[in-house]
């Protein structure tokens, strides 16, 4: 193994440098407490969506239902949590033990996940359309406070990423269970053997992805202040984007939290570098698939020197 | 293998069920409508699912999520080069295939040539796509020649032009996928890909043929919707991306490859249109038609895997 294959993390880590050396270029005043926290607000909860999307490709399946979900979670934080904060609560609650029950389904009965959270999609989304038929509700005053804060040095957003980075990667690669969890993506077959009950072990991979999908939601809304039904219907597709480009594979469990967040981060700095080069509005969406593939494209180096050992 | 163990069946029934769901409420009017109807709007989602399932043919992993994309694309070009005038329906119909066949090619270029997995190769591709088309169309709604729309909107023998397309693909794709080496291959390439390759198989090339296709399969379905609708629209190819993965597996298809299913593919075009028409007969509100339609998804899909467990 060279050591450009060993260390997945360096390409996230520098494609975000170059990009974010790229935009301070462009734009000087961009270098600042404030401008980092403008530039990188946005990313907080697409980081927590790539952070949920990860926890179900760690386990070899696919979440085609994660934006409708975290939508959901938006409509009723800013409803129930907001007007009954209890009965907020038990919904919330309520939706990430679903998230497991449909990992121990999907397991139990053999189904294809891709279906299956393609199915769920129509019915989360469904139900947030019946919370709140149309945009409104209101963040509650906490979680607006909470995700306005301006910690001394670095801002919000940043410390927030290296919150979530250092925690699920406390989880997921270092404690023992997060390595049994990886194992269910890289070998279910042997983990059963070794006497761990796989189905729980699912249970687990989705609950988890409920609650980081539930918490996407609720800084959203902290940030956005109010939330309708389609709110994050793109993060299904950004936090899929997000977990490749943190050096994730869809196979195998292999997955790096730490470069999931560094994703979300650089697939968000990318459209505010786009409008910052003043591109035609036309084109942005474009671009942003272009920069997709060109941080992509880059992984074939990492790809072939693990080959060549 | 008797009739009850066809995957197809599934779809089939559950398409007549929300058909008759439906005519109850109206005790029995208005059949004739709401078949042309289903047939009609069916058939789009069928000539982009057709496409889909070659994809999920060739195995875990592989699917296209620039459909939609390249039917935005290939409808809003192929409807500025005919700029409303008569007698330019085959031209828009060869510049639609052609945005097809180039979509078709770079994705696969990317997912060969990048080795980027088909999931994203597709997705990264599609944003540059959608850029396309935003540029080219500046917000413009080109009409399409009259005849053209007579076409799309007009019908044969009774039944919709467009169903009478879609059937006749169907056909194709039945007949290339049962009677043909390449559908031996693509079979052949979807159960396992190694033993494929090793058997002399050329996996490369028959890859890059369904990639091709199910572009050059939803760039004829962009171009006979906007025919049909009266103009292309940016948001118009939006619904078919889930749509099309539905079909395909609510019509028996494995979502694993390697076995496809061409007539579940209509019959679950067939039962996603009537079943939102029968929910909304019911006077179900989006929130509660979305909610059902999602269950019924999977009840389809767990009752389809419970019977192969079975078998």
């Amino acid at each position: 193994m060279t050591f450009l294959a060993r260390h997945r993390i360096i390409l996230p880590v520098v494609s975000l440098a170059v990009l974010l050396a790229a935009t301070f270029y462009m734009q000087p005043r961009a270098m600042s407490y404030f401008g980092l926290n403008l530039l990188f607000n946005l990313a907080v909860p697409i980081a927590l969506a790539t952070i949920a999307q990860m926890m179900i490709i760690m386990v070899n399946d696919i979440d085609l239902s994660l934006g409708a979900f975290v939508s959901l979670a938006a409509c009723v934080t800013a409803t129930f949590l907001n007007d009954a904060p209890m009965l907020g609560l038990l919904i919330l609650l309520a939706l990430v033990l679903s998230y497991a029950v449909l990992g121990a389904v999907i397991h139990a009965l053999e189904l294809p996940a891709i279906v299956v959270t393609l199915g769920m999609s129509f019915v989360w989304g469904g139900i947030a359309l019946f919370i709140l038929p149309s945009p409104g509700g209101a963040a509650p005053g906490w979680l607006r406070t909470l995700m306005t804060v301006k910690p001394p040095f670095a801002p919000m957003a940043v410390v927030a990423a290296v919150i979530i980075a250092a925690v699920t990667h406390l989880l997921i690669m270092r404690s023992g269970i997060g390595t049994v969890l990886r194992g269910v993506g890289g070998n279910a077959r042997s983990v059963a053997r070794a006497g761990w009950s796989v189905i729980r072990l699912k249970a687990l991979a989705y609950g988890l992805a409920g609650l980081f999908g539930v918490l996407a939601g609720m800084a959203l809304v902290g940030l956005a202040t109010s939330a309708d039904a389609n709110i994050a219907l793109r993060y299904t597709l950004l936090s899929i984007a997000g977990v490749i480009l943190g050096g994730g594979e869809f196979t195998g469990g292999k997955v790096s939290p730490t470069g999931a967040v560094i994703g979300a981060f650089t697939l968000t700095l990318a459209a505010s570098f786009l409008s910052f080069m003043r591109l035609s509005p036309d084109w942005q969406i474009g671009a942003q698939g272009a920069i997709l593939i060109l941080v992509l494209t880059a992984r074939l180096i990492f790809r072939q020197k693990g080959s060549e050992a | 293998m008797s009739v009850l163990s066809r995957p197809w069946l599934w779809s089939w029934l559950a398409a007549a069920a929300a058909f008759s769901l439906t005519l109850g409420l109206t005790s029995g009017r208005g059949a004739g409508e709401l078949g042309y109807a289903a047939l009609s709007f069916g058939a789009f989602a069928a000539i982009v699912g057709l496409g889909q399932m070659l994809v999920i043919t060739l195995g875990p992993g592989n699917v296209d999520l620039s459909i939609p994309a390249t039917m935005t694309l290939a409808a809003t070009l192929a409807l500025k080069a005919m700029g409303s005038d008569p007698g330019t329906a085959f031209l828009g119909l060869v510049i639609a295939l052609a945005v097809g066949f180039g979509t078709g090619v770079a994705n696969y270029a990317l997912i060969f040539l990048l080795r980027l997995p088909p999931i994203i190769a597709t997705l990264a591709a599609s944003l540059i796509y959608q850029s396309l088309a935003i540029w080219s169309n500046r917000g413009l709604r080109i009409k399409p020649p009259s005849g053209l729309a007579d076409f799309a909107t007009g019908r044969f023998l009774g039944l919709p032009n467009v169903a009478w397309v879609g059937l006749a693909l169907a056909i194709l794709v039945w007949i290339v996928l049962e009677r043909s080496v390449w559908g031996r291959w693509l079979l052949a390439t979807g159960q396992n890909l190694r033993v494929a390759r090793l058997a002399g198989v050329p996996v490369e090339l028959v890859r890059a043929s369904t990639y091709i296709s199910v572009a050059v399969f939803a760039s004829l379905a962009g171009y006979l919707l906007a025919s049909f609708s009266g103009g292309a629209a940016l948001n118009m190819g939006q619904e078919y991306l889930l749509m099309s993965i539905a079909v395909v597996v609510i019509g028996g298809s494995s979502i694993a490859g390697g076995n496809s299913n061409v007539p579940g593919v209509w019959g679950a075009a067939l039962f996603m249109f009537l079943v939102v028409s029968m929910l909304n007969s019911y006077g179900a509100g989006a929130g509660v038609r979305n909610v059902l339609t999602g269950t019924i998804i999977i009840a389809i899909v767990i009752a389809a895997s419970s019977r192969r467990a079975r078998t």
